[in-house]
């Protein structure tokens, strides 16, 4: 069956993109790097008052899970284009949304990584009292990483192939993450807070439905953006 | 690339200069009636004139990114390389208006608000606009293939068209979560003849630019398309 060879695809995509990654490490252990020093950045920022840290947290968690993810983005696909392997995987019989979801999801992992990473140093930078319902709030940041990654995954295919990609790529991609990252960091800190005003099951809702939005959105174009 | 040279690069037809100049004076036109006809409003004075290009400028911006977000479609559809001129002519005249609808607004909100900006939805959701649609632009600028680069650019303003309401909507839940005030205006009837006369002052202007940068463009592909004809050797022309 065509959609069944076409999950092989994307599952062989995956494998292939985290087995290089796995090999080599630097790619990783620099974007987390970065995130972390993003964080001590905001920490320096922010000033040492640990009430304003706390309430800030949520934010610069996400803006550094951002900056450095963009750098993931770009990479993914770098890595193909300089041994000229993105035309040979366009070669191959199947579909083209098999490589998009394969690159997608092996950039989930990767930025789920960091986040890891990310997320326990703020904990502690940032001196996060950890909430009763923290299972939701790994919901939400999945929820957050999902709409991070798919739109980044998208762009990067275009950023990556023309001149002045390092610009090219955050230009195009956060203005477009706005509605995301606002849903993601409401949602954040609205159950850092405690969620006394119950306010963060809405900011679930609208992130959810962002996911969907932006997933099939860029589902669909993609085809568009890698044919040529 | 794979875009053979064909007929629809012709040079286009000049747009009428007539026109343009109708336009010009339609809009200056409008602009005298709607300042000499309209009193003082009760609040605001005489800085409610504002009304009469900020109003209509941010009505070209939204329908000159409607054009983009169809031209982009058909461009996909059909593959036609003029749609994707079009959809880039609408994009930087629309970025124009954009760009003068937001300095006009904080020209406005300073003195009737105290602040040149505020947070609200409808301010906010066109700055991302006119980000959007500033990335869109770069984008056109940093890709040479022109296939390539209507492709994209298309996948790009179809995105950015989709997601102007979607953060519209997020940054008013934003807003409203924060209860903060809002700033309704109402408008009074003796204030809407002159503002319909811009609104379609502005239209014609805007449609005018538009026609003329599309005009340009298609002068520029179609110089491309002989220069890779003739270097082909099968161009007489």
């Amino acid at each position: 069956m065509a959609f069944r060879d076409d999950l092989r695809r994307t599952r062989a995509i995956v494998w292939k993109d985290l087995t290089t990654e796995r090999r080599s490490k630097a790619g990783f252990n620099s974007v987390a790097s970065l995130g972390v020093t993003i964080l001590v950045l905001f920490g320096f920022a922010l000033g040492p008052d640990a009430q304003m840290l706390r309430d800030a947290a949520a934010g610069a968690l996400w803006l550094a899970v951002l900056f450095a993810g963009v750098l993931a983005f770009n990479r993914s696909y770098q890595v193909e284009l300089d041994g000229g392997a993105l035309e040979a995987l366009l070669l191959y019989p199947g579909s083209r949304w098999a490589i998009f979801a394969g690159k997608l999801i092996a950039n989930l992992i990767f930025v789920t990584l960091m986040l890891v990473i990310v997320v326990a140093v703020g904990i502690v930078l940032f001196q996060v009292r950890i909430p009763a319902q923290w299972p939701a709030l790994l919901g939400i940041m999945m929820l957050g990483v999902v709409g991070i990654v798919s739109l980044g995954t998208f762009y990067a295919a275009m950023s990556s192939r023309s001149r002045a990609r390092e610009v090219l790529l955050p230009l195009l991609l956060y203005p477009m993450l706005i509605p995301v990252l606002l849903a993601a960091m409401e949602a954040t800190k609205a159950f850092l807070g405690g969620d006394l005003l119950n306010a963060s099951g809405a900011w679930v809702q609208m992130l959810a439905l962002f996911d969907v939005i932006f997933l099939v959105a860029t589902f669909l174009a993609f085809e568009y953006v890698i044919e040529v | 690339m794979s875009i053979a040279p064909n007929n629809s690069f012709d040079p286009p037809r000049p747009a009428p200069a007539a026109l343009g100049w109708l336009a010009f004076l339609f809009f200056i036109f409008t602009q005298v009636y709607a300042v000499v006809t309209s009193p003082a409003d009760a609040m605001m004075g005489h800085l409610q004139k504002m009304m009469y290009v900020h109003v209509p400028a941010a009505e070209v911006t939204f329908a000159a990114f409607g054009v983009v977000l169809l031209a982009s479609l058909h461009f996909l559809w059909k593959e036609d390389e003029r749609a994707d001129l079009l959809a880039a002519s609408a994009a930087e005249v629309g970025s124009l208006f954009c760009g003068l609808t937001l300095v006009l607004g904080m020209l406005w909100g300073r003195p009737t608000w105290g602040v040149w900006w505020s947070w609200d939805a409808r301010l906010t959701s066109t700055l991302v606009l006119f980000l959007i649609f500033v990335g869109y632009l770069s984008l056109r600028s940093f890709v040479e293939d022109p296939h390539r680069r209507g492709q994209w650019s298309a996948a790009v303003g179809i995105l950015g068209a989709i997601n102007v309401p979607i953060v519209f909507m997020s940054v008013k839940w934003w807003r409203t979560l924060h209860q903060l005030p809002s700033n309704p205006r109402s408008l009074s009837p003796e204030y809407l003849r002159g503002l319909l006369l811009n609104l379609a002052a502005f239209t014609l202007l805007a449609a005018w630019f538009i026609w003329r940068r599309y005009e340009a463009a298609r002068y520029e592909r179609s110089a491309e398309h002989a220069s890779q004809a003739a270097a082909l050797g099968g161009y007489d022309g």
